[in-house]
């Protein structure tokens, strides 16, 4: 049976993590390579990283990082953050990422998803989504949430499947950072609007959040980024909730020996 | 050394930098000349069966395949690279696999979400030497919208998405994988390296 999956968030700038990480025994915290197989061993199905580098240099750090963390995790992983051309992507697929995520570039020119699926397939082509919910609906934002698109988050997700997306990843601005839990109303509207996968963000603070995400809503992964971080959660903790509540998550695996 | 098929399509940096994770040396191959020189064979694929068809063959590596499939040269094919082994798609009706195996490549159907992506467990159906490390029941990574359906005896692992799909193919010197042993962490790195490690016929190496 296809398991649910976990995925931990790592946001990188300049190459290195951003959000504090208090991890006992880590020699460079702020290293996301280091972090990242740290999650690897605690059985994390899955990584992100959001690239949020502003400058001229974003480029070279952004290839560089995708390149240190093929050499070492055999993982799959996603890349995204500012991702803006089918070029870049192409580079970061190159060096040994999975996957690219496209957020207010595909927004603002939604060939942009079309271009990276014809050139690299659908399966490395993810649509990042920012929605907030206002008058009923979920509007998609963009720029890190600070700019309204103009646009309904379920007729984008559709119009990012029809032209080539792959999977969706979702956050609900409202819950980024509340600990209030997955946004499951519009987790469930995406989720049954599109065929892809759909990964859930924002708002998870607890193992019981994930038993929530997958009983009540058809999302096929989770992703947190600081409630791991800060070890408040554990990738493993959370897998035992998830198998003793009879939902079917990846063992841990035999080392390698 | 053990030749990876680069005809321009898939995550070539992955597989070869899984291998260097098991110790053994692997290098992208551009021209099918080359792979006169190879130990063992790697053909990735992902994405669309009738692009990888149509670069596979333009780029002119199917006779170098035959060629050393007849030496008996180890070959591993890998997702889209397993799915060329046979005959051809119905994802792309008309452009030829490898014939390798007879049987063709089927769109999951019946399933809420095509395609399945993530991980999930193999059912071990038929023994093989470089299975030797995978138990049944490990999990490995999918990513995938088709699958074969052989006509001939060569299942050797199933997976349960909506029913029982076709996991891996092999048979003597050749195996088939739908899934990315290159990123299915230690369980993929075990088979990786099992290949990695296969006898070579005498009349294989030069």
């Amino acid at each position: 049976m296809l398991t649910k999956r976990i995925i931990p968030c790592l946001d990188v700038k300049d190459g290195r993590v951003v959000k504090g990480v208090r991890f006992a025994g880590l020699r460079d915290a702020g290293d996301p390579v280091e972090l990242a197989t740290r999650y690897d061993r605690e059985g994390a199905d899955e990584l992100v990283f959001l690239d949020i580098t502003a400058s001229a240099e974003q480029r070279r750090t952004v290839v560089d990082l995708a390149s240190r963390v093929a050499d070492v995790l055999f993982i799959p992983f996603t890349v995204g953050g500012g991702i803006s051309s089918a070029d870049l992507a192409g580079e970061i697929l190159r060096v040994g990422a999975d996957k690219v995520a496209v957020n207010s570039a595909a927004v603002r020119d939604p060939a942009l998803i079309s271009t990276i699926a014809n050139r690299y397939g659908s399966q490395a082509t993810v649509l990042s989504i920012d929605a907030r919910r206002v008058d009923g609906h979920w509007e998609v934002v963009i720029d890190g949430g600070r700019a309204a698109a103009g646009r309904d988050a379920v007729e984008w997700a559709r119009e990012a499947v029809a032209r080539g997306a792959g999977e969706i990843l979702l956050n609900s601005i409202d819950r980024d950072g509340t600990k209030l839990g997955f946004e499951l109303e519009l987790t469930t509207a995406i989720a049954d609007a599109v065929s892809v996968p759909v990964i859930a963000s924002g708002g998870a603070s607890s193992a019981q959040d994930y038993v929530d995400l997958f009983r009540r809503t058809n999302a096929d992964a989770g992703l947190a980024a600081s409630i791991f971080h800060y070890g408040e959660l554990t990738v493993g903790g959370v897998k035992d909730s998830l198998a003793a509540a009879g939902i079917a998550v990846r063992p841990p695996e035999r080392a390698l020996a | 050394m053990i030749a990876i098929v680069d005809y321009g399509v898939g995550n070539l940096a992955s597989v070869r930098k899984a291998f260097a994770a098991v110790g053994a040396r692997a290098e992208l191959v551009a021209r099918p000349a080359e792979l006169r020189d190879a130990n063992a064979i790697v053909l990735p694929g992902v994405g669309n069966f009738g692009h990888c068809s149509r670069e596979f063959h333009g780029r002119g590596f199917a006779p170098a395949l035959h060629a050393a499939r007849d030496r008996g040269v180890p070959i591993l094919g890998i997702c889209v690279g397993m799915q060329l082994l046979f005959d051809g798609s119905e994802e792309d009706a008309g452009e030829p696999g490898l014939g390798f195996y007879r049987g063709s490549v089927v769109k999951l159907t019946g399933v809420p979400r095509v395609p399945q992506i993530g991980w999930n467990a193999v059912r071990r159906t038929g023994d093989h030497p470089w299975l030797r490390d995978v138990a049944d029941g490990d999990h490995f990574y999918f990513v995938h919208s088709y699958a074969a359906e052989p006509s001939e005896d060569v299942v050797r692992g199933t997976v349960d998405y909506g029913g029982e799909r076709v996991a891996i193919v092999g048979s003597d010197g050749l195996l088939g994988v739908q899934f990315h042993p290159e990123k299915s962490g230690a369980n993929g790195l075990r088979l990786l390296r099992a290949f990695a490690t296969a006898d070579v016929p005498v009349a294989a190496s030069r």
